[in-house]
């Protein structure tokens, strides 16, 4: 189907709570009138009952994953399942309840697939602790190696020969260099 | 017919390149001057070949030949010509002809600035590059010809996917390709020093303007494509490590190593195999991320249509160029000579500890983007590894190299001492941190965040100031000679330090400080972010040539003084099913304002989202200055300087001839 | 250098090799199919509106003490079209009985889908908030359950289900789970 509509009639997507906002909010904000707004305009309303929530919503929807996307935060995505996991988001954060039991509800249903920030169990050890053990060998071989290399004999002294020579050649370098 | 023409071009491209990757090679080992001799013009007839083949895909897009199955699934009738041009690479099969393209402009590229290289050492090298070009064609020719009929040939294309028509898309591909391709010149490079047997500090001063350039290529790509992301996709993101971003990001770290390493090897004959190694790593880096992106083997809101069969070539095509490559470095690099003793404290060693540093770096961002593939394949579990994983550990382990940045230039080669080190830099730390722990309030709201990203900002730019005025002091001469007496490179090297620090003092402020309201307003209605006020004046409608739209108008004022109109869009575009948001940016040196239009309610009213962040552009900005520091240190005098002295002192094998 | 200095100089290629390995086992992966948490667990509790009749309600819990098959499905999801002949056709067979979840639909369009194409549930659950699909961690309709006597979830499907899938799969563990 080729899309030509009027955004009206796009507008008519199922939307859950907004409308409702929308409904209840703007007729009693219009009623109560603005305070010190200039005539006629008034001071948006923030989307959701609650703005906090609203924000608390968003927080942690951008780190859990949109199962219907190709790799999207459930922040961000308009699939119709984001849509239906931030109402049910936003639902369970009036209710009171913490992220960690958010982060259960969903893990319980959809597995650790659903977050982003991976959780620490004994299959993730390796990826959490990989890099900063990546970094602390690395390092701790370069100082070893170091260490070795350098307690290896001294060649010595450089002669009044090279000395002479090396001179010379820094000197002809200069000339090029000018 | 040129759809074919274009077909058969990259045929004999093939038979060429195939040439080019043997004969040259096995003239270099045997002394054969003739077999030599043909990697240039074996090298040029490749690149004019792909140019042609290039030239009928275009055609092809320009003349709406919907007979072709690529422009009919990537093109309408009514896409603006640049757009057409752009959708060359807008799908699988022309992005793999860009990237063979640009494997040639390179290719080109050293053919004709490689007068003073040994023959020896640039038929190795152009012979490598052909060997990389045969795989590429081949996979081409049997996999993802992009010259493909369609029969009967479609009534109108199914258009270039919306998001792609941007500027953005002219410009970020082909600058992203230029870098991740041009890092197979090191690679060449590389690999010919491993064969020849004369990896030396000259090797290393011929190897490092091509990384460079590379370097700068890539840094330049991935900032576009960042760039774009941003204001395209509506939501004011810049950066997801989504695996294709993180596919052409451990390139660059790798590359910002090799650079490092390099730049040993040419001045202390040090670090040798390291700088092969990392060589090697890079273009690895680069070939997986070319496979990531088409093999169905990762999601990604980038990721090309997929198919296992195409992945098995890849992968295969990968085995034999990574594992050659590494098994070649196994076998010869333990004869390499280890170059001068250096102490514990010393340049060297910093700079060491700097290839460590982003090495790991590398790894872990493979590291997690991997992970997941890992598990499943294991039958373990399936996970998901995202922003909230990759943010943190890639803050850990770039902080000390960040730290290291400030110390590094100061130290001296071979020998240096700490003490000495610190006594210079201990007003930049003292500055940097006592700074850092007030500016924060600057911004209305201290963040621990802010304070630490900004400490490390200013340490890296106090650090490389004490460093450039350490250096002038010791000049004589009055201070603009004394300026202009230092080496470009050198002040390249500033550039691209400081440029970090403006990436990282942009990163962190917009990261503590930004704000987003997302609200629904209707004619008249106000919305206060920030110091802002945004006021909706309502939405005009539209068409253009192939989408119709809904802008919005915001008026903006900042202390009830005007400061701007808005215009985000809704667009929907005639072949596409969902409609795309259009955000409209009002950019500042220390602020972006950034609205995007959600979805009409009822008859008047738009969810509105409104963003304000601080200081957003410094992260562009500072990406900017290190291209700007890579092209300082490109323009330096030596590189300009003749060859013809050095170029008589090699004869056909590349042995050195001393002067009798 | 000691003997077997030469081994670290092989380290990359090594790295590279299980890298490698690792890629190719995932070319025949899946990267976006979500295996589900649900098995082995309690089928989630629901209590929904009959599709057919408002003013029936269908329960889970009177599906105990059978084997019993959940398939998630809606009017306007595509690939529900391809598996329907195959369910209506084993719902004929009587081995199980299926359970249909009318995901995120309207009553008309889907019973007018019903009709249409044939009806293989003993009844459906109206969904259409979709509230229980995500109880069942439903995210790409058609997917398909099947629970034992006591309630738990023993397999689960995504995408269609095919004959070969019947006939492999789910007819056999139909059959243990029953004995």
């Amino acid at each position: 189907m080729r899309s030509r509509l009027p955004w009206s009639l796009l507008a008519q997507v199922k939307r859950v709570t907004t409308r409702w906002a929308a409904r209840v909010a703007l007729p009693v904000a219009l009623a109560l009138g603005a305070v010190s707004v200039p005539a006629g305009a008034k001071e948006a309303i923030e989307i959701g009952e609650n703005p906090v929530q609203e924000r608390h919503m968003m927080d942690l929807a951008s780190e859990l994953r949109c199962l219907q996307c190709q790799n999207q935060t459930l922040a961000e995505s308009n699939a119709p399942l984001a849509v239906d996991l931030r109402q049910q988001i936003r639902e369970m954060i009036a209710k009171g309840q913490s992220d960690e039991q958010i982060k259960q509800y969903l893990v319980a249903r959809y597995g650790d697939f659903v977050l982003y920030r991976p959780p620490l169990k004994a299959d993730t050890f390796l990826l959490w602790f990989g890099p900063p053990m990546l970094m602390v060998v690395g390092l701790a071989s370069l100082y070893l190696v170091l260490k070795r290399r350098n307690r290896r004999a001294d060649p010595g002294p450089i002669t009044t020969d090279q000395h002479e020579r090396a001179r010379q050649l820094l000197a002809g370098d200069e000339e090029n260099q000018a | 017919m040129i759809a074919e023409l274009g077909h058969f071009s990259l045929m004999v491209a093939l038979a060429v390149a195939l040439v080019l990757g043997t004969l040259p090679i096995v003239g270099a080992a045997r002394g054969n001057v003739a077999w030599m001799d043909l990697a240039r013009p074996a090298a040029r007839a490749v690149f004019v070949l792909v140019v042609f083949s290039s030239a009928c895909l275009v055609a092809s897009f320009v003349r709406d030949d919907f007979s072709v199955v690529y422009v009919a699934t990537n093109s309408t009738r009514a896409l603006p010509l640049r757009y057409k041009l752009a959708a060359f690479w807008g799908g699988h099969e022309g992005s793999m002809l860009l990237w063979v393209l640009i494997l040639s402009v390179w290719m080109f590229a050293v053919s004709v600035f490689s007068r003073h290289l040994p023959k020896a050492m640039v038929a190795r090298i152009l012979a490598v590059m052909g060997l990389v070009a045969v795989g590429f064609l081949l996979f081409i020719l049997l996999t993802s010809s992009p010259f493909e009929r369609l029969i009967p040939a479609a009534e109108e294309g199914r258009d270039l996917n919306p998001l792609l028509q941007d500027p953005g898309m002219v410009a970020h591909p082909p600058m992203l390709y230029m870098g991740y391709v041009g890092f197979s010149v090191a690679f060449a490079f590389a690999i010919g020093a491993l064969l020849g047997g004369n990896l030396d500090a000259t090797w290393a001063r011929w190897s490092r303007p091509w990384t460079t350039v590379a370097w700068s290529f890539l840094t330049l790509g991935i900032c576009l494509g960042s760039a774009w992301a941003y204001y395209t996709l509506g939501w004011g993101g810049w950066w997801f490590w989504d695996p294709v971003e993180n596919a052409s990001f451990m390139p660059w770290l790798a590359g910002t190593a090799l650079m490092h390493s390099l730049a040993v090897t040419e001045k202390r004959g040090g670090f040798k195999n390291w700088t092969v190694l990392l060589a090697i790593f890079a273009f690895s880096l680069s070939l997986l991320g070319t496979f990531l992106v088409r093999s169905g083997v990762l999601t990604s809101v980038h990721s090309f249509a997929s198919d296992p069969r195409r992945g098995v070539f890849i992968l295969l095509f990968l085995g034999v160029v990574i594992g050659g490559s590494l098994s070649l470095f196994a076998w010869r690099a333990p004869k390499v000579g280890l170059g001068e003793r250096f102490g514990l404290v010393s340049r060297e060693t910093m700079l060491l500890m700097n290839n460590v540093l982003f090495l790991a770096a590398a790894g872990s961002v493979l590291l997690g983007t991997l992970f997941p593939l890992c598990l499943d394949a294991l039958g373990l579990s399936k996970i998901s590894v995202g922003p909230p994983y990759f943010d943190v550990v890639f803050v850990v382990m770039m902080t000390p190299a960040l730290f290291l940045m400030g110390i590094g230039p100061l130290a001296r080669w071979k020998q240096a001492e700490l003490p000495q080190i610190a006594q210079r830099l201990k007003w930049a730390f003292g500055v940097s941190i006592l700074t850092a722990l007030v500016l924060p309030l600057a911004m209305g709201r201290w963040s621990g965040l802010a304070a630490f990203g900004l400490c490390l900002a200013l340490w890296i730019f106090a650090a490389t100031m004490v460093n450039l005025w350490a250096r002038v002091r010791s000049l004589p001469g009055d201070l603009p000679s004394r300026l202009r007496g230092l080496p470009l490179g050198y002040y390249g090297m500033l550039c691209a330090h400081v440029g970090v620090a403006v990436f990282v003092t942009g990163v962190t402020l917009v990261k503590s400080y930004q704000t987003e309201k997302d609200v629904q307003m209707d004619v008249g209605d106000t919305v206060a972010i920030g110091p802002y006020t945004f006021q909706f004046n309502g939405i005009t409608e539209g068409n253009k040539e192939n989408y119709v739209f809904a802008k919005g108008n915001f008026a903006v004022t900042r202390d009830g003084k005007p400061a701007g109109t808005m215009e985000p869009e809704k667009r929907q575009f005639l072949a596409q099913q969902e409609p795309m948001t259009k955000a409209d940016i009002n950019r500042g040196l220390t602020r972006d304002l950034y609205v995007s239009l959600g979805e009409s309610v009822g008859k008047t009213a738009w969810t509105v989202r409104v963003y304000y962040k601080p200081f957003v552009d410094w992260i562009w900005a500072g990406c900017l200055v290190m291209v700007l520091g890579g092209i300082l240190a490109l323009s330096d005098r030596r590189y300009r300087r003749s060859r013809a002295s050095e170029s008589s002192a090699y004869d056909a094998t590349g042995t050195v001839v001393l002067p009798a | 250098m000691t003997r077997f200095a030469f081994v670290r100089y092989l380290l990359p290629l090594a790295v590279f090799a299980v890298i490698a390995a690792f890629l190719y086992k995932g070319l025949w992966m899946d990267p976006r199919e979500i295996p589900s948490p649900l098995i082995g667990k309690p089928a989630p509790d629901f209590d929904l509106q009959a599709l057919e009749d408002p003013t029936r309600r269908i329960d889970r819990k009177d599906m105990l003490g059978k084997v019993w098959m959940l398939n998630a499905w809606a009017s306007w999801c595509v690939a529900c079209r391809d598996e329907h002949p195959v369910l209506v056709e084993f719902s004929h067979t009587g081995l199980v009985p299926i359970i249909g979840l009318n995901y995120k639909d309207t009553r008309r369009e889907g019973m007018k889908w019903l009709t249409e194409f044939g009806n293989p549930y003993q009844t459906s659950g109206f969904d259409d908030s979709g509230r229980v699909g995500i109880d069942y961690g439903v995210y790409a309709v058609p997917e398909t359950f099947l629970i034992d006597k006591q309630g738990v979830v023993r397999f689960k499907q995504i995408g269609p289900v095919t004959p070969d899938l019947l006939r492999n799969k789910l007819i056999p563990l139909i059959g243990r789970l029953n004995a």
